[in-house]
């Protein structure tokens, strides 16, 4: 873990991340070759597949990229601010908050306000786990985990009896959200411009994010304005996540393995590691996607359903690998 | 006479339900060593915080270089001020030059990486605490005692003006305790700079300090080494009886 230039890294990860949405563009239930592909991306429409292409799977896969970059930039902030490399939005109930404010703003019928509706179940889900999680200014993985699982079963309760009072006729649409599914997303391409936005605005703080991650006292002798740029991390998580959520429904635990997994290659310096994990966790996403919609064709699974079965076994490793 | 490079004045430190001391006053100058003695609780981590900052003392003023601390910008304090805290974190894993660089932090522009002057320097700062050997190694992989001097690095390549340490020595081999407040000391003899630390070594303490602040349930004495680290003072601070044994290195203290 010596250090060393981001750029192969960083170079590698758009690689793969071109490849994976190019492959998300050509497989489905219509096979479309790599020309045909790249025809219909130029705007040619002579081609049948062209449409299927542009209208469907360009659509979702930008869409699932967005997603999954958003979940584990969050992801990688939320595991700073914590100092805790268990954190993530799903586990610790900022998910759950979004879900619950998006369907509350459903089932009022205010549709226009889904967006921010998830932000403030998302905002209030941070200010409670942060606020409670909190013991003489360190933080405990239990008393953080514990207080995360309660919220989570607290959002749960209540969008149960949302999903109780809602008029039949919406409750399938309204699964969807707790789900986490790609089938019907749109606002991929905003979706996009707010993980970039994240990111550019994320990005100036980072050298600061790094020394938080070595805890606030050694961060607040460096010179880091320790509040300032906490509250800044925290608006950032919780706003990445909102949009996600309002983008995919909850799809969980991107946040968590992402982060960890880049860590592995790069380090912990958050200036390469916040842009490394929007890159792979896009391209996470993207594969899970794409996988979902072929691997039981022609039914489709929803993504959140893949990427918890691979992120429960991740999570209880490294549960068992991290100390009290 | 310039102003001190950190001054105390009346300062109050209180826990809820205790006052750990009432009105202490001090002026650290270039070229001194400071040592904080007293019992466990007494308040030796509440003083080193309040000092740095951390914490508003409630009444009383800390200033840098004749400037309030309040009103100095976090990175214009982090190079005047750096702290050893008691104990540190390692969640993620970081080699030891990464930690070392990470206190250039105050001296590198926002906008800019670090240099190879920031690197040359965290290099030699791993170096002076005998752990240039690791600065490839993760730090969680590495032993409490080599976590603690890698530690020391990053304070030494902050290089600020004031040095605080809260007990500097812990977890250290006796071989290492020696080098690590020789390092210190050195820093504060230069003539630009100052130490202040907490320690438990009470030989070590009367080896290097030029200053003392003795902390007991609410009462504070400062003054020289020389007035302040005698038995009978020591002995009434911890409440065990100590004996002064002279040597030409300095002087011992052992239990009486």
């Amino acid at each position: 873990m010596l250090r060393s230039s981001p750029w192969p890294v960083l170079a590698a990860l758009a690689c793969a991340a071109a490849l994976v949405v190019a492959a998300a563009l050509a497989v489905g239930s219509v096979d479309v070759g790599p020309g045909a592909v790249w025809r219909a991306l130029a705007g040619d429409a002579s081609d049948p597949a062209s449409a299927v292409v542009r209208e469907l799977r360009l659509p979702r896969a930008l869409a699932a990229f967005a997603v999954g970059g958003l979940l584990a930039v969050a992801g990688g902030m939320m595991q700073v601010l914590l100092r805790n490399p268990l954190a993530d939005p799903y586990v610790l109930g900022l998910s759950g908050g979004a879900a619950c404010g998006a369907l509350a703003a459903l089932l009022l019928g205010a549709a226009a306000f889904v967006t921010p509706a998830a932000f403030a179940g998302a905002a209030l889900s941070t200010f409670v786990v942060f606020g409670l999680a909190r013991s003489d200014g360190a933080w405990s993985s239990t008393r953080l985990l514990l207080t995360g699982i309660v919220v989570a079963a607290g959002w749960g309760a209540l969008i149960m009896l949302l999903l109780a009072l809602a008029p039949d006729a919406q409750v399938r649409g309204m699964l969807f959200w707790l789900i986490g599914d790609l089938s019907g997303a749109t606002h991929g391409t905003q979706a996009l411009w707010v993980l970039a936005a994240v990111l550019l605005a994320a990005l100036p703080l980072a050298r600061d994010a790094t020394l938080l991650a070595r805890g606030e006292v050694t961060a607040a002798t460096l010179g880091v304005p320790v509040r300032n740029v906490g509250l800044a991390l925290h608006a950032l998580a919780a706003a990445a996540t909102a949009v996600a959520v309002t983008v995919a429904g909850s799809v969980g635990f991107v946040g968590l393995v992402v982060p960890h997994a880049v860590r592995l290659v790069v380090g912990n310096d958050q200036r390469v590691l916040l842009p490394a994990s929007a890159l792979a966790g896009g391209t996470l996403l993207v594969l899970a996607d794409t996988l979902a919609r072929t691997i039981v064709a022609p039914a489709q699974l929803p993504v959140g359903v893949l990427t918890a079965l691979a992120g429960v076994p991740m999570f209880l490793w490294l549960l068992r690998r991290s100390p009290a | 006479m310039t102003a001190p490079l950190l001054a105390c004045r009346n300062v109050t430190l209180a826990v809820p339900g205790r006052t750990l001391c009432d009105g202490l006053s001090f002026d650290v100058r270039a070229g001194e060593c400071w040592v904080i003695l007293g019992p466990n609780g007494a308040g030796k981590t509440t003083l080193l915080a309040t000092l740095a900052g951390l914490r508003a003392p409630a009444p009383g003023t800390i200033a840098l270089g004749g400037e309030a601390i309040s009103s100095l910008s976090p990175r214009v304090r982090a190079r005047r001020l750096g702290l050893l805290p008691q104990d540190t974190f390692d969640a993620f894993p970081a080699t030891a030059l990464e930690i070392a660089l990470a206190g250039r932090h105050p001296h590198v522009p926002r906008w800019r990486p670090e240099g190879a002057g920031d690197i040359a320097t965290a290099r030699t700062a791993l170096a002076a605490v005998g752990m240039e050997h690791a600065a490839a190694r993760n730090v969680q992989t590495l032993s409490g005692g080599e976590r603690r001097r890698v530690a020391l690095a990053m304070l030494v390549a902050q290089d600020p003006d004031v040095m605080l340490l809260d007990e500097p020595t812990s977890h250290l081999d006796v071989a290492h305790e020696v080098r690590t407040l020789e390092l210190v000391a050195q820093h504060a003899r230069d003539g630009r700079h100052a130490v202040v630390m907490a320690l438990h070594d009470l030989t070590l303490a009367a080896r290097h300090a030029t200053h003392a602040i003795l902390l007991s349930g609410g009462a504070a004495a400062t003054g020289t080494a020389r007035e302040l680290l005698t038995a009978p003072r020591l002995s009434a601070l911890f409440g065990q009886a100590l004996v002064e044994v002279a040597h030409p290195r300095g002087s011992a203290f052992l239990p009486g």
